[in-house]
């Protein structure tokens, strides 16, 4: 059967992905925000997985996070809380976190997990390409979970071509030098950034994340790419208006 | 066993540089220049006649009669409490503030805890003319408030860190996360053998001047390059690399790597990393670090504001699996009482991370004519209040 990212990211148009954090606002609003965000139409989901110290997060995600694990969320029980996922959720689930909480569940244990609930992939911000390569990929391969890498401004030519070339699913195009947050638009630096990877002709899709917050950067981030993730925003929007105002939310950015 | 760090990075199991991608750059770039800067001649020349002109360097290494006749053998202190800034912190941001110009850099960040790392780092931008931000958790802020007087005094920007615990680790990913936002102007200081690759070996290197000196000193005193012992108090561990740096060979030498204990180790209030911690990920370094189960790096306690770290710095966990050093935990209360002890036998005031190595004699068996080097990292200015608060001066 073929990756559901992989499926995803054949079809026409471009991808909106949401990312949230797991446990926030309330520890068992994790599945709540699952079907409403498949219901309003979004493409995928990244489900953050809290972590104490999240060094590439903005305060935004920060608060989330340290608000996520004091209302007693962890790893065990987001993998309870997504047991069955699959019976009403069809379009890809990833899951994003630091490395440190899955290192001590254990890699081999945690992709296990993941398979048997539905997940396709990870994000692991700071698990580094090399090190994967070679701790790790044959597991990942094993339990058949992606694991996409990021990119950024900074990254070189070299670097990102090796990245496309072992990367499964898409590559996470981080907008700027930045850590998350949202932002209301882009800088011109951002669009010659986004215009000189376009021409680098990868193999692999790539989609928009960091500072992308509304219509507008969502429009400009997914004419260089075949879809871009909002996080600060979409939690900024779940402190102001709750669950209830997904789907509103959502509209905004793509009716 | 070897304890120099291999190609990628790690000491054994330890170290690595597990960073966000949009950090690599950065290290890389440092990690493809630092061994040949620091190699070169003229930074060489730069960074001696700094330590000698500026910093006040060699610092002596003190035959400490009083507390030799009390403990029963020969203690020698190094008195990196001399060192201009007042603690050990300074040999490395000389390096590293010539290593940034070398590098181009516009703009330094650091993050401190006790203070001392910040003012060291503040120091050497005044010096370099370069501007300089420091990280401080906001309860540090408070505790080390003269520290924060100086930085500010000496041009720098001291920005509070209020996410997580407010203190050092904090602090820490604060400094990363404004590194991440300026990838090409800034250089980033870490104070210490923390942090990802090459930071743990490069701190280590700058810091390897305390044990190459005492080896010439101890050779005029002694007659021999090497003590029986060596003994210093370990946060991060930087102190600790400087002064086991030159003797990791040297079999014959036993170390002695004291860390805080805070309220005592199973009290929950502890910094005793060696037992509380298991191997994680923390600010980029795979090492030892304290820790839930699911993986939430917890916050540590100490007295002391430069010990309360949950993590070691890579070297130190590997120096502790390869049993070449023995840790042990002290309590704020021996630390308090020796660092008390020391100020009335020696008339030098140590800084309670300092105190806590000297706290350590009290657990331990010498031969009278074992030679004993404890590294005395730094002076006790900065810990006046604790010290009046705690003893009701």
């Amino acid at each position: 059967m073929m990756n559901r990212i992989d499926k995803k990211l054949k079809e026409e148009g471009k991808l909106l992905s949401i990312y949230f954090t797991a446990g926030y606002p309330s520890k068992d609003d994790t599945v709540d925000i699952i079907f409403k965000l498949q219901e309003s139409g979004v493409d995928m989901i990244e489900i953050g997985l809290p972590f104490s110290d999240p060094l590439a997060d903005g305060p935004t995600i920060q608060d989330s996070s340290s608000e996520a694990i004091k209302n007693g969320m962890n790893t065990n029980v987001l993998f309870n809380q997504l047991k069955g996922i699959r019976n009403k959720v069809s379009i890809p689930l990833i899951i994003m976190g630091y490395f440190n909480p899955i290192l001590q569940y254990g890699v081999e244990d945690f992709c296990k997990k993941c398979n048997e609930i539905g997940i396709d992939g990870l994000i692991i911000p700071d698990l580094p390409m090399d090190y994967y390569e070679e701790n790790y990929k044959s597991i990942f391969k094993k339990y058949e979970i992606y694991n996409m890498f990021l990119i950024a401004p900074q990254t070189s030519d070299e670097r990102i071509k090796k990245i496309d070339s072992i990367s499964d699913g898409f590559i996470y195009m981080v907008s700027s030098s930045s850590i998350t947050g949202s932002k209301d638009s882009f800088s011109s630096e951002q669009l010659e950034y986004f215009e000189r990877i376009e021409k680098m002709n990868l193999k692999t899709p790539r989609i928009t994340g960091f500072g992308v917050a509304n219509k507008k950067t969502f429009e400009a981030a997914v004419k260089f790419s075949k879809g871009a993730i909002i996080g600060s925003a979409f939690i900024k929007n779940l402190d102001s208006g709750g669950i209830e105002s997904i789907d509103k939310f959502i509209k905004s950015i793509r009716d | 066993m070897k304890y120099t760090v291999d190609k990628k990075g790690f000491y054994g199991n330890y170290g690595g540089a597990f960073v966000p991608e949009m950090l690599f750059p950065n290290l890389d770039e440092l990690e493809k220049n630092y061994n040949k800067i620091i190699g070169d001649k003229d930074f060489q020349n730069d960074y001696n006649n700094l330590l000698k002109d500026y910093v006040g360097r060699p610092t002596p290494l003190y035959f400490a009669e009083r507390i030799s006749e009390k403990y029963k053998c020969k203690i020698y202190l190094k008195r990196e409490d001399l060192c201009h800034t007042g603690a050990h912190k300074i040999n490395n941001t000389i390096g590293q503030i010539l290593l940034a110009k070398r590098l181009g850099k516009k703009r330094i960040i650091a993050e401190t805890g006790a203070g001392q790392h910040g003012v060291a780092t503040a120091t050497v931008c005044a010096l370099a003319g370069i501007e300089c931000v420091i990280y401080m958790g906001a309860v540090d802020i408070k505790r080390q408030a003269p520290n924060v007087a100086r930085m500010k005094m000496l041009g720098a920007s001291v920005v509070s860190a209020e996410s997580g615990s407010k203190t050092l680790k904090d602090a820490t990913n604060e400094a990363i996360r404004d590194w991440i936002n300026n990838p090409v102007t800034t250089h980033y200081i870490i104070g210490s053998v923390v942090g990802p690759h090459p930071y743990p070996d490069m701190v280590a290197k700058f810091q390897s001047v305390i044990s190459t000196e005492i080896r010439s000193q101890l050779l005029e005193k002694e007659g021999t390059e090497s003590p029986n012992y060596l003994i210093a108090n370990i946060g991060g561990g930087s102190n600790a690399a400087g002064l086991y740096y030159n003797y990791l060979e040297d079999h014959n030498v036993k170390i002695i790597s004291v860390e805080a204990a805070g309220k005592g180790v199973e009290s929950g209030k502890s910094a005793a990393t060696s037992v509380l911690g298991k191997i994680g990920i923390i600010h980029g370094s795979k090492t030892l670090l304290m820790q839930t189960n699911d993986g939430q790096i917890t916050e540590p306690y100490s007295i002391s504001a430069g010990l309360d770290y949950p993590g070691v710095g890579p070297l130190h966990a590997h120096l502790l699996e390869t049993k070449r050093a023995e840790f042990m935990s002290i309590t704020d209360d021996d630390a308090m009482l020796a660092g008390l002890e020391i100020s009335k036998l020696e008339g030098i005031i140590p800084a309670i991370e300092t105190a806590h190595a000297f706290a350590a004699f009290n657990y331990l068996d010498f031969k009278s004519d074992d030679i004993i080097v404890v590294n005395f990292s730094g002076r006790g200015d900065k810990d006046l209040n604790t010290y009046i608060d705690y003893f009701n001066l």
